[in-house]
Order: structure tokens, then C-alpha cells, then sequence
């Protein structure tokens, strides 16, 4: 049978009865890895969920005579400020990424140290962000919503902020296996889903209000 | 740091290496051991014996109404607990039965079928067992405490709003979709890993049994489905509890916001039930028919479209709403598409029967019987999929009689036979064929005298609902007709369960094989030992063990002495690398304790699921961290990729 083509240079060898794997690598990257595979089932279930979160919104808009029903839409400032720094935390997480993917133990723990710092920072201007919405949840169905997505997106900030914490604490002892460095990198894609996921989340919160 | 040097596997293995192969994947004894269980089977097993758990629960919650609504006038239950306990069997049936139900089956047998010593994420799979299990109790709980969930197992506002539903009674039934669809979302993740990833070598894409196609389709619906009614509940419980707004129309909310969030679920959980049920039958089928399933590329891309077009279904639930016409008449056309592939699968079931040698067993005939109750369900559908039809009879007795005719029908009758096809698997006894027969007829005839009268009943113009019905109505023969069929089923399901209970304690025991199928589910003893396979097993065909032996036959190479699995590429199974699985730990059931307790304490006030979320925390974090002994014995046979 044929076991040759392969995404690696390693191959499993026949002979006879035996499909001897004993040299095979113990652990890989990306789509290799079952943690990637993992993180992509998360990142599918959550995209879904804001997706269905701006479903929401546009329908209940769909009905509104005035939106925002409140008079003031969010105020721009601490909104706009975070996403340049959820842009800019993109560097120190994908450098985390570059370091675990060389195997580079210094790298990473520098890099992770990076990426906690900025993943902080976010989720302190987001507590700014909440003060500055100009609604109450519990003021409209507009206000609900607006709450709603913020909420999802912060718990997905505290989440992956307090992954990568244990993380940059972890790498931290000795004794590592490899696969943390697997870890690592499929904390910093998920991170930039995290990232990448705010822009129209941005767009929606911040933008259409504005639209009239 | 100590390294020992590991002992990896020859081909064959000695019996030494086999023996510390099991000794290695076995969960550790005692009560303790016994919570900290990560093996699938294990898991398997509990999986199973709780859905079927909730299954008698709900099936009692339904004799109950069954015989209030013997006669007419009753006086059996009054209407409050009527509401409880309509919404208590649909909402168990639904969501913590039929659901994790096909799951559970999956956890135990996709593994076994792929040849891969364990499932994808065993920790993980843990968790989502316990998650499980606690919300279902807490649901139960709640209605032994007179708080019963009582708003429909769909729930819709305002009914089941602040204004019209105060108390906690909806605010447990929402929390209950939380812990169930957490439960099923990580189990749906944990399946399309171990499909794509632990497959054995040789197993190429399309060599994929069809129930591992089954299963791997319904993941991806749940991935897709089961978000939004998480959304949707998450927006009831914060209407019901902090005041947002989302189905209040008098601040700018929509009640039929939540008929749609709720449906663009509720449609595609139809076939999450259903296309499992699918993936039995063309187990079955292959096995009594002692041939390959006729069609293999028809049956998968039926699967798949039928994936797709359940996303195109929701509104059909809701002709009765004030929706634009030309909606819905695209939601009819697409309710008649959905018929297509489920009648491609039909046709190449029978061919397959046709062109067989017919080992007419007791599993074949909960199939057969399949077909004859799906179709009659599935011809319902296709008039209740037409506007003026489903207005007639909506929220009448006659849709009650479709949706069974086509979840028992399509789902459960199906289940049942695959329990009894895999019994010997997993407990490595025989059912009493007898037995089989007789339980087998006794829901079949049991199942049709108590639905077949509510189409009917439902055209005769009987709501759903009601918890008694005026004497002039003469609608009680009828009723009186399904109740007694409703006794006969319960019967037939004693019979079936007594079977289990019978063969578990002195059945004949089952050699290896004893169905002589040709998946590899079967590749090993029954019940299989705790690594599944003495060595990881090379695939050279659709059916492993129809095909003829070749070299290479297993592989060599595998630790014995920890939990390591090898990791194959997606689409051609050929091996790509090692990996070593985690170790059992209590873990796992502490940190579902822990979740349990933020979602419980968040019914009473909301900071209960800020602070609850510490010790959850606190548990999914030490859950993940390594321990050093393990962390050395993996180093001992790391190598790093080039």
C-alpha cells in the first residue's frame, strides 16, 4: 500500500507486517497538531455566535424607529483606542508564534511575557469602554444588545487573557515538554481570531449607530 | 529528571508488551479512580446509561399524561402540572435524551471503529459527560421541588418572559440548555478531531464507515446550530433576570426573535437526531445484508446535503406567524428539497437489502421497522411542509403524531437496534434473540396504536397542550385507544431493557465477531480492552474486516508503557506523528462541579456567575497543568518535528 506522500519528510516505514512509526515526530504544528484542530471547533462555535449576535442586532434595528434608541450612540474614544491596541497586540502574539514555532524557549518567554502585558491593557480599556457605551442594558432592546455583544466578546478577551497568562507562567519552569510550544502557538491563533473577530464587532457597535 | 527507556510495540506483539499495552490506558481503581475516568468507553458507558436514564424519566412524564387523558374530564393532573410535565418530556427527550444520546453511542464506538486507542481531547470528553449529567439533574431536581419547567420545550415569549412566567421555573429550563449544549458543543469538537486526526493508517477519507460520516456531519450541525439557542436562552435568562430587553416589544424587543433564534436551531436538531440514526441504519444494514452498503458516494453527499438544507428549514415551524408570504413559501420549497437525499439513502438501503444474503436478526427488524414509520413520517412532513395544510392542523394533535412518527421512527427505533447490535461490544454478552423479537413487536405495534390516532385526533381539530378535553368532543375513543397503546410501548420497553439487564448478568458470551461484520469496531475482543487494539491496526479497505489480509497489517513502534496514540493526516490517514494523551485525574468532574455551581449561583443573583467563574478557573487550570512525572516520561520519547 502506498504510505509515502506525506506533509513531513518523515515517513513511516514498512517492513513486512510492522508500520514502524517509532521515529515519527511526538508532536507538530498547525493543522497537524489535534489542539489546532481543537481551537478551530471554538473558533467555528463563538464566530457563530457573534455572527448570530449581529443577526440579532440588525433585526431588532430592522424594527426600531430611531436606533440607538437612546440619543447618544457609544463614544468613540476608549472604543477606537482598544481596537488600535487589540491591532498592535497582534505583533508581541504572533512573534510568540514565530518563537514556539523555531522552538525558541527564550523567545517565547519573552514574547508570552509581551502578549499578557498588551491582552491586559485591552482589558483594562474595556472596562473604559462599558462606561462610555451611552446606554443601560436594561434601558432598551438597543442597549440590550450593544451590552450583549460587548459581554461575548469581553468573556472571550478574559478567557484567552488567562490562557495566556497560565501560559507565560508555565513556560516559565523547567522541564518543558515540546508540545507547550504547540501551546503556544495555537494560543496566539486563537487570539488573533479574538482580535480579528472585534473588527466588525467594532464596526457594528461603534459604527452603525452613527449611520442614522 | 530520570529517563527510563520507553518499551514501544513489535508487530505482533508479545504478550508481555499487550499486557502492560492495558495496563497502561486502564482507569485507576476505587471510587476515586472511578471519578477521575477518562476512557472513552467509560465514559461511553456512563454517557449511555444516563441518556437512557432520562429517556425512562421522560417516557414516565409521558404514561403520565397519556393516562390523564385516558377519558375525558379527567382528574388525574390539573392543568398546572399538566405544563410541567408536557415541557418536562420534551424538554428531556429533546435535549437530554435524544441528543447526547447519539453522542454517547459515538463516544463509545467512533474510536473503536477508526482503530485509534482513544478518543481526541479524553479530559475534555470527561468534562462534557459531567456537565451533562449535572444539568440534567438540576432540571430534575427542580421539577421534584414544584418548579418545573412549564412554558413548552421550545419556551416562547412572552409566555415564558418575566411578565408571564415569574418564579424560577424558566429560569431553570434555560440554564438546563447551557450545561446541555456546552456538553454537546465540546462533544461535537472532540468528534471531528478524532475523526480527522486518529484515524488507523490507510483509513483515506473515503474509506470512512458511514456512521463515522454520520456522526462527523451531525458535529458540524451542532457546531452550527447549537449556538443560537445558547444565544437565545442567554437572552431570555438576562430578560428574565437583569432586565434587558431582547423579547420585550415595549422597549423595542420582538417576540419572534426568539421563534427564529430558537427554530434556526430547533430545525437543524431534528437532524442531529436524526442523521445518527441514519449512520445505525447503514450499519446494520451492511451487517445483516453480509454486504457493503450499495451507493457509498450517494450515501455521504446525501448526508451532507441533508446538512445543508436543514439550515434552510426554520420557518416551517412558524407559518403560523405573521411572516411575508413569499418567505414562506421558500422555507415550503425547501422542507420538499430536504426529502430528496433522505429518499436517495432509502433506495440504496433497499438495493443493498436486494442484493444481500438477509440475516434477519432483531437489530434488522428495529430498521425495517425504520422504514415504514419514517416514511409515514416523512409523507406528514411533506403536508405539514405546505402553508395552508399547517395552518389547518398547527399546534394540533396532528403535528404531536408527525414529529414522533419521525424522531421514534427515524431516531429511536433505529438506536434501539443499534444497542442491541452492540451489546456484545460492549458488554461481551449475547441478547436473547426472543427476547429481541418480542420487545421488538411489542413497540412496534405499541408505537402505532398509540400515535397513529393522534393524526386523527389532530384533524378533528384536538390542541396540543391541553391537559383534559370536554366529553362531546368524542374524541375520547381515540385517546382511550392511544393511551392503551402508550401502556403497550412502555411494555415493550421493559421487555427491551429486561433483555439488556438479562444478557448483562448471564448472557451467552460473545465471541469475537459474533455478528461477523466487516468494520473494525469489531477488529478487536468484546468487550474490548482498555488500549481498544493489542496494536494499532493498518486499514486496507471500506470494511477492514471483509478485506483480505495484507501487509503491512498493524504498527509497530508505540509506547506501551504511557498513553500514546499515533496521529494521522486528514484526508489520507497516513501516519504523521506521536502523541502522548493525558493521564486519568479527578480534574475533570471537580472542574464540572465547579461550572455547575457558577451557572446554579447565577440564577439567584448575577454575580454569581462572576464569582463563580473563580473556582472554575482555579479547576480548568489545574486540570491543564502538567505533572512532572508525566511531563518525564513524555520526554523520554520526544522528538521534535524537523
Amino acid at each position: 500500500m502506498r504510505m509515502g506522500r506525506q506533509t513531513e519528510l518523515v515517513q513511516a516505514r514498512i517492513e513486512g507486517a510492522a508500520l514502524d512509526v517509532s521515529h515519527l515526530p511526538s508532536f507538530g504544528f498547525s493543522h497537524r497538531s489535534l489542539m489546532w484542530w481543537g481551537t478551530l471547533g471554538l473558533m467555528a462555535i463563538e464566530g457563530t455566535v457573534f455572527a448570530l449576535a449581529v443577526g440579532v442586532y440588525f433585526y431588532l434595528r430592522s424594527f426600531a424607529s430611531r436606533w440607538p434608541m437612546e440619543d447618544m450612540p457609544p463614544a468613540l474614544l476608549w472604543g477606537t483606542a482598544n481596537t488600535l491596541l487589540l491591532l498592535a497586540s497582534l505583533w508581541p502574539a504572533h512573534a510568540a508564534k514565530r518563537a514556539a514555532e523555531a522552538l525558541d524557549l527564550k523567545g517565547v518567554r519573552f514574547w508570552l511575557v509581551l502578549t499578557s502585558v498588551a491582552e491586559l491593557a485591552v482589558l483594562g480599556v474595556r472596562v473604559l469602554e462599558f462606561q462610555t457605551l451611552n446606554c443601560r442594558w436594561d434601558g432598551s432592546a438597543y442597549g440590550s444588545i450593544v451590552w450583549m455583544i460587548l459581554g461575548l466578546h469581553t468573556l472571550h478577551l478574559l478567557t484567552d487573557a488567562w490562557d495566556t497568562l497560565v501560559l507565560t507562567v508555565l513556560l516559565h519552569t523547567r522541564n518543558l515538554e515540546g508540545r507547550r510550544f504547540v501551546d503556544v502557538s495555537e494560543n496566539s491563533l486563537y487570539w488573533y481570531f479574538v482580535v480579528w473577530s472585534w473588527l466588525p464587532l467594532y464596526a457594528v457597535v461603534y459604527g452603525v449607530p452613527r449611520l442614522g | 529528571m530520570s529517563t527510563q527507556a520507553p518499551v514501544l510495540n513489535d508487530v505482533p506483539p508479545t504478550p508481555r508488551q499487550v499486557a502492560q499495552l492495558h495496563a497502561t490506558w486502564s482507569d485507576p481503581p476505587g471510587p476515586w479512580g472511578w471519578l477521575s475516568a477518562v476512557n472513552h468507553k467509560a465514559i461511553g458507558r456512563r454517557f449511555l446509561v444516563t441518556a437512557f436514564g432520562f429517556f425512562l424519566a421522560g417516557g414516565l412524564l409521558a404514561l403520565w399524561m397519556r393516562t390523564q387523558l385516558a377519558r375525558a374530564e379527567n382528574g388525574l393532573v390539573g392543568p398546572d402540572l399538566y405544563n410541567q410535565l408536557f415541557t418536562m418530556h420534551g424538554t428531556t427527550m429533546m435535549f437530554l435524551f435524544a441528543v447526547p444520546v447519539m453522542q454517547a453511542v459515538s463516544v463509545y464506538i467512533t474510536p473503536l471503529m477508526l482503530g485509534a486507542r482513544s478518543i481526541a481531547f479524553p479530559r475534555m470528553n470527561a468534562f462534557a459527560y459531567w456537565v451533562y449529567l449535572f444539568g440534567g439533574l438540576m432540571l430534575f431536581a427542580a421539577f421534584l421541588t414544584n418548579t418545573g419547567a412549564d412554558a413548552g420545550w421550545f419556551a416562547y415569549p412572552p409566555l415564558s418572559g418575566p411578565d408571564y412566567s415569574p418564579g424560577k421555573r424558566v429560569d431553570f429550563w434555560a440554564q438546563m440548555i447551557t450545561f446541555t449544549e456546552l456538553s454537546a458543543l465540546l462533544e461535537a469538537v472532540i468528534l471531528i478531531t478524532t475523526v480527522f486526526k486518529l484515524r488507523a493508517p490507510g483509513m483515506t477519507l473515503n474509506r470512512l464507515p458511514l456512521f463515522v460520516w454520520g456522526m462527523l456531519v451531525t458535529a458540524f450541525m451542532v457546531m452550527f446550530a447549537m449556538p443560537a439557542v445558547m444565544l437565545a436562552s442567554t437572552s431570555l435568562i438576562t430578560d428574565r433576570l437583569v432586565g434587558t430587553h431582547f423579547f420585550n416589544p415595549g422597549e423595542g424587543g420582538d417576540v419572534l426573535l426568539w421563534q427564529h433564534l430558537f427554530w434556526f436551531f430547533g430545525h437543524p436538531e431534528v437532524y442531529l437526531i436524526f442523521i445518527p440514526g441514519l449512520g445505525f441504519v447503514s450499519t446494520i444494514v451492511a451487517t445483516f445484508a453480509r454486504r457493503p452498503v450499495f451507493g457509498y458516494p450517494a450515501m455521504v453527499l446525501a448526508l451532507i446535503a441533508t446538512a445543508f438544507l436543514a439550515f434552510g428549514l426554520w420557518v416551517h415551524h412558524m407559518f403560523a406567524t405573521n411572516l411575508p408570504e413569499l418567505g414562506k413559501s421558500f422555507f415550503t420549497a425547501s422542507s420538499m428539497l430536504i426529502a430528496v437525499p433522505t429518499a436517495i439513502q432509502i433506495f440504496c438501503w433497499l438495493a443493498t437489502l436486494a442484493g444481500g444474503r438477509v440475516n434477519l436478526k432483531a437489530p434488522l427488524l428495529f430498521v425495517l421497522a425504520f422504514f415504514f414509520i419514517l416514511v409515514l413520517g416523512g409523507l406528514t412532513g411533506l403536508m405539514l411542509a405546505s402553508v395552508p395544510l399547517d395552518l389547518q392542523v398547527h399546534d394540533s394533535y396532528f403535528v404531536v403524531a408527525h414529529l414522533h412518527y419521525v424522531l421514534l421512527g427515524g431516531a429511536v427505533f433505529p438506536l434501539l437496534g443499534a444497542v442491541l447490535y452492540w451489546w456484545p461490544l460492549i458488554t461481551g454478552r449475547m441478547t436473547s434473540e426472543r427476547l429481541g423479537r418480542w420487545s421488538f413487536w411489542l413497540l412496534f405495534i405499541g408505537f402505532n396504536v398509540t400515535f397513529f390516532p393522534m393524526h386523527l385526533l389532530g384533524l378533528e381539530g384536538m390542541p396540543r397542550r391541553v391537559y383534559t378535553y370536554p366529553a362531546d368532543r368524542g374524541w375520547e375513543g381515540m385517546n382511550l385507544l392511544a393511551t392503551v397503546g402508550a401502556w403497550v410501548l412502555a411494555a415493550g420497553l421493559l421487555v427491551f431493557l429486561f433483555n439488556l439487564w438479562r444478557s448483562w448478568r448471564r448472557g451467552e458470551r460473545a465471541g469475537a465477531n459474533p455478528w461477523g461484520a466487516g468494520t473494525l469496531e469489531w477488529g478487536s475482543t468484546c468487550p474490548p480492552p482498555a488500549a481498544n487494539f493489542d496494536a494499532t491496526p493498518v486499514v486496507h479497505g471500506a470494511y477492514p474486516l471483509w478485506t483480505p489480509p495484507r501487509e503491512p497489517s498493524q504498527v509497530a513502534g508505540l509506547a506501551v508503557d504511557q498513553r500514546e496514540q499515533l496521529v494521522t493526516t486528514v484526508l489520507d490517514a497516513v501516519p504523521d506523528h506521536r502523541v502522548s494523551f493525558p493521564e486519568p485525574t479527578p480534574w475533570p468532574f471537580l472542574s464540572a462541579l465547579a461550572v455547575t455551581l457558577c451557572f446554579v449561583w447565577s440564577l439567584f443573583t448575577p454575580w454569581g456567575a462572576v464569582y463563580g467563574l473563580i473556582p472554575a478557573a482555579i479547576g480548568l487550570t489545574l486540570w491543564f497543568w502538567p505533572r512532572r512525572r508525566e511531563t518525564a516520561k513524555h520526554l523520554a520519547i520526544e522528538r521534535a518535528p524537523r
